[in-house]
């Protein structure tokens, strides 16, 4: 087995909001359940940094950016569905679509 | 403060006009008096293909040009490289706006596959990004191209609703005068319905295909707090732009000119009342094929344009080559006066758009040109219901005449004598009809001109033959025989009759003539000779009186001589 990759990620929040601060939460939860140890994670808050949105295609908030490994994916919402979130990491099987 | 408004008007401080932001589109400002409600969103919703992006762009282009605002346009379907391209045949240079801080183009993508939602979210982000966008460059207008790309790329159309919602009160909090574009959608103005967010001013763009010629239209569905125009206007898009045909211009209060100008024609000229057309007035010039009306028109062109009047040519048949040539053949040479710059020939072919958007074409070439004089050959040209070509036409009829252009249309007519429908509505619109007719007699065909109309001026009522000849169109009086009018060669006949009569009569003027001329000098040789007779008599009557005196004298002496010899004392 090769050595498992390496996983650059950005959280892009809005200030202290109940959903920002959730995402942070179940976020954090997520990596050290998964990631252990291999994971960078840079928690940027759009209402400081307003010129990250355009750089990285944000549009909705909150939204986890995958930048490594490839490909690049975004996982929006809070993250409350554990689910959802480690199938966007490639952690998990995509779970099947709903209708 | 008291101002006279509120003093005149009371109530009328209540709420302060509605402030409005030209679009920078030719026509849109005029029928929305003035442009878009000032900081409030508009919506313009329309199908795939029918400008919704080029109206955001021109707006945003004009707005920095023309009024120097800032403005951003947030692309989500377009790349920023794919619309400076786009629009770069429009004259619009994108790159060199953004580099002067002007506009920001800010292409928002949104992948279905790369995007996976994980829970509640908002669009805060999408809030952020437009706001700081806006705060760059200080923007006063934005364009959001489409919003509804966001129902495509993200899951939870709930949300999305709600979050559109406060994404146009927080245009209006921006205070920004934004355009927001949207699909048009099945049964409702957008595919999402998003319409019943914008309340302010709804602006529907349409694409529609009529007998294979496709004609953009624009209404404005709503416009809160103002008047608008409610029909639905046609509008071009071209490598000058976008333009919108107003109707605003149509009506019937323009002023009238009383100077006459030439038709270009002497013999034509003559048979009106007042030598020449009105300026301003609309000419019908109708007549079957071959008959000469590009070249009656060409006359009238060559006149305006010897005056130093400029002259637009819409030639709908022929290229402005063929027109030019042909008229050479005449002698009616229009290259002069197109290189002096002051005759311009537009020509296309009728079935390249549909005849509203000719007219928007028509109305915006007046616009740029501002000629004195043109002319529209033909105007049969236009094919499609007879209302709508009317309606075209009373347009452009009212166009001309709201600023003083003499209009000369003509009209290709069916060979019969019946007047066409067509004919007859489009004859109701103008103030000088001309027919040209082809009179069939004796095995050949002779051209007629008669004036069936001319408002406002007496006008000669006969049917007037012409020529075109090599020197232009020539009228010919015509003789009006016991079975009408004759022409052609029957004139010609009737001409040799008149002058055999006239030679004749000339003849028996002579004769008597020389026959009083003979009588003359008899008489005065007659006076001669009386006058030698008496002359004889005068002089034979003096002789006898000298005769007498000699005769008394020589009885005197004998007298005395005889006494003497008596001896008598």
């Amino acid at each position: 087995m090769t050595s498992l990759p390496h996983y650059q990620l950005r959280l892009f929040i809005t200030g202290s909001t109940p959903r920002s601060t959730r995402a942070i939460e179940n976020l954090r939860k997520i990596c050290e359940e998964n990631l252990d140890g291999r994971y960078e994670l840079e928690v940027i808050d759009v209402y400081e940094r307003p010129e990250t949105t355009r750089d990285l295609q944000i549009v909705a908030t909150p939204t986890l950016v995958k930048v490594l490994p490839e490909p690049l994916r975004r996982i929006i919402g809070d993250l409350s569905d554990e689910l959802k979130v480690l199938a966007g990491l490639d952690l998990a099987p995509r779970p099947p679509e709903r209708g | 403060m008291t101002d006279q408004v509120s003093a005149q008007n009371p109530g009328a401080h209540k709420a302060p006009p509605l402030r409005k932001t030209p679009t920078g589109i030719a026509g849109l400002d005029a029928l929305t008096f003035g442009g878009l409600p000032e900081g409030r969103p508009t919506l313009m919703c329309g199908a795939a293909g029918c400008g919704k992006t080029l109206f955001g762009i021109t707006f945003l282009v004009k707005g920095s040009e023309d009024h120097g605002d800032p403005g951003v346009f947030m692309s989500f379907e377009e790349r920023q490289d794919e619309l400076t391209t786009n629009v770069a045949s429009l004259g619009f240079d994108l790159d060199d706006l953004i580099a002067r801080k002007k506009l920001v183009v800010d292409y928002v993508r949104l992948e279905r596959g790369e995007i996976e939602q994980a829970g509640d979210y908002d669009l805060e982000g999408l809030f952020v990004r437009l706001g700081h966008a806006i705060d760059t460059i200080g923007a006063k207008r934005v364009v959001l191209d489409t919003v509804e790309a966001l129902f495509a790329g993200l899951e939870d159309s709930a949300t999305l609703r709600s979050e559109l919602r406060r994404l146009f009160a927080f245009l209006k909090a921006k205070g920004v005068t934004a355009i927001v574009t949207a699909e048009r959608g099945e049964g409702q103005l957008t595919r999402y319905g998003i319409e019943e967010y914008v309340s302010d001013c709804v602006i529907l763009l349409d694409n529609r295909v009529i007998d294979q010629v496709t004609t953009r239209r624009l209404r404005v569905i709503k416009y809160r707090g103002s008047s608008h125009g409610t029909n639905e206007y046609p509008f071009l898009i071209d490598e000058q732009g976008v333009t919108v045909l107003p109707i605003t211009s149509a009506g019937l209060a323009h002023e009238v000119s009383s100077e006459v100008i030439s038709a270009g024609v002497a013999g034509l000229d003559a048979m009106l009342g007042r030598h020449g057309y009105y300026r301003g007035s609309s000419v019908l010039v109708s007549g079957s094929a071959g008959t000469g009306k590009s070249t009656l028109a060409a006359s009238f062109v060559d006149a305006a344009c010897a005056r130093g009047e400029r002259s637009l040519y819409f030639a709908f048949e022929e290229s402005a080559a063929q027109v030019i040539r042909n008229m050479g053949s005449v002698g009616i040479d229009l290259q002069r006066h197109r290189d002096a710059g002051l005759l311009v020939f537009e020509a296309a072919r009728p079935s390249l758009y549909g005849f509203e958007m000719h007219l928007a074409r028509m109305h915006r070439d007046i616009e740029t040109y501002n000629p004195s004089v043109i002319v529209v050959d033909p105007i049969s040209a236009f094919r499609g219901p007879a209302v709508e070509v009317n309606a075209t036409l009373l347009r452009l009829a009212d166009i001309c005449k709201s600023r003083g252009i003499t209009a000369l249309f003509t009209s290709l007519s069916s060979t019969g004598d019946a007047m066409t429908d067509g004919e007859r509505d489009v004859s109701s619109l103008m103030d000088i009809w001309i027919a040209l007719t082809d009179l069939e007699a004796n095995g050949e065909r002779n051209r007629v001109l008669s004036l069936l109309k001319a408002r406002g001026m007496s006008h000669s009522k006969q049917l007037r033959e012409y020529r075109l000849t090599d020197h232009g169109i020539e009228m010919v009086p015509v003789y009006v025989g016991p079975d009408g009018v004759l022409t052609g060669t029957a004139r010609v006949a009737q001409e040799a009759r008149e002058r055999e009569a006239e030679q004749s009569r000339q003849d028996r003027i002579t004769a008597r003539r020389r026959v009083l001329e003979r009588r003359r000098v008899a008489v005065e040789r007659q006076i001669a000779e009386l006058q030698a007779e008496l002359e004889s008599e005068e002089a034979e009557v003096t002789r006898m009186g000298e005769q007498d005196e000699v005769d008394a004298t020589n009885r005197h002496a004998d007298r005395s001589l005889m006494s003497t010899l008596r001896g008598d004392l």
